[in-house]
């Protein structure tokens, strides 16, 4: 079961910060998170990774990324 | 698929923070004044003297360094694909903030990249701005975990995110057009310091290349020095304040080897011992920069990256450098300016009020 955290448009921390409290909420093993920066991409991959997640994968479309973070 | 992004490593951030610190150091020994290698707010301020929004004599230069920022951003934003032409959440809280962050840190005498140099060399009251910055960037983290948020901002005309840019190539060009006259106030348009700070400066070719070089590096590490204290009080991450670490001990190895390194508390340069306030107006700045998403330096990369909202943050900043001079708010080696209490009272009850009433929920 994955969710979907779209934090297009949001600068930092927003995106990290919504993709760590769907961690916390510890409903889903698999979050895809949407951002629109390369910063937010490495700024929510780094986050994501402290906490014991993995990136499994991350997709380009346009100006846009989705990145896909699974429970390690 | 891009090439790893090298600076976006540990080792990457921490690269940039030596550079910066070392060149910051060397700035002086060209002829910034002291521990003043690159200061974002003092370098806005006098840039805001320099077309005279306010006309406090000693403070009154283009600094090239920040124009540096700017398109240094620009070029590695490009170079890299990342260039994102965006703005549209809430850029007249933005405006405010600027103008708040900026009154605060001239208080202060220093934006927390100054607040490093000062400590690196040995000025003792970068400590309590240290501490106050680290208050303030507190306080917003607590309004961040409550949902403090600005909204989003939405993509726009790639022309739109060079605006700032542009307003860079226009002092850029007021420089070359008039250039400084020794022994004279004013060169057409542009005011001149005759002594004080603004009359100290690298020359300005150096100013340049080393802004652009910082501004280039900056962006590619996403460096940032509010970022540095935030994320390690909000996550507990220390990415980005390994890179202030290294930017202060790059600048005291140098001030060391260069002479440079002066320790105490009184007689330092640009600076004043008022520890209440010295604290209090780096609170002030720290709050602000927090709510607004980056230090002054990150908001002029981010400018660079075609991000419209954090240009109006930097022009907040200039507007508040030309209210901190005409009414009095800015501090001078003597202390705190007549209205200066004053002004970061104010400047705190209306960060508190913005970072009170200004919650979303993340998917609104």
């Amino acid at each position: 079961m994955s969710t979907k955290v779209d934090a297009r448009g949001l600068s930092c921390p927003q995106p990290v910060l919504m993709t760590l409290d769907e961690i916390k909420a510890g409903k889903t093993d698999e979050i895809e998170v949407l951002v629109d920066t390369e910063t937010s991409k490495e700024n929510v991959s780094r986050a994501a990774t402290s906490q014991g997640w993995e990136v499994k994968n991350v997709s380009e479309d346009g100006d846009e990324y989705t990145i896909t973070i699974k429970k390690g | 698929m891009r090439i790893k992004n090298v600076f976006a490593t540990r080792w990457g951030i921490i690269g940039v923070g030596l550079f910066i610190g070392v060149f910051a150091a060397l700035l002086q020994k060209f002829g910034n004044p002291g521990n003043m290698g690159v200061c974002v707010a003092c370098f806005e301020r006098d840039i805001a003297g320099a077309l005279g929004l306010h006309r406090a004599g000693v403070v009154q230069y283009i600094r090239p360094e920040i124009i540096g920022f700017v398109l240094g951003a620009l070029i590695a934003a490009y170079l890299f694909k990342e260039y994102r032409p965006r703005l549209g959440s809430a850029p007249i809280v933005r405006f405010v903030l600027g103008a708040f962050a900026m009154i605060g840190a001239l208080v202060f005498l220093g934006c927390p990249w100054r607040a490093a140099l000062r400590l690196a060399g040995g000025d003792g009251n970068a400590i309590l701005g240290l501490l106050g910055l680290i208050f303030g960037i507190w306080i917003g983290t607590l309004f961040l975990k409550k949902g403090y948020n600005l909204g989003r901002a939405q993509t726009t005309h790639a022309a739109a995110g060079w605006v700032l840019p542009l307003i860079m190539v226009g002092l850029l060009a007021l420089v070359i057009i008039f250039p400084q006259v020794d022994g004279q106030d004013k060169s057409g348009v542009l005011f001149y310091s005759q002594k004080g700070p603004g009359a100290m400066h690298a020359p300005l070719l150096v100013s340049l290349i080393v802004g652009l070089a910082i501004g280039f590096l900056a962006q590619r590490s996403r460096f940032c020095t509010m970022g540095a204290i935030r994320d390690f009080v909000l996550f507990r991450q220390t990415h980005l304040l390994l890179g202030f670490i290294a930017l202060v001990v790059a600048a005291f190895v140098t001030n060391l080897i260069v002479g440079q390194f002066h320790p105490g508390f009184t007689g330092q340069p640009v600076a004043h011992d008022m520890h209440v306030w010295n604290f209090a107006g780096m609170t002030l700045a720290g709050l602000a920069f927090a709510l607004a998403g980056g230090c002054p330096g990150r908001q002029l990369f981010l400018s660079g990256e075609g991000d419209g909202d954090a240009a109006v943050f930097v022009l907040g900043m200039i507007v508040g450098a030309a209210f901190s001079h005409n009414f009095g708010l800015a501090s001078s080696p003597k202390g705190v300016g007549p209205y200066g209490i004053e002004a970061v009272i104010i400047g705190l009850i209306v960060c508190l009020l913005i970072g009170f009433t200004m919650r979303k929920r993340s998917n609104a």
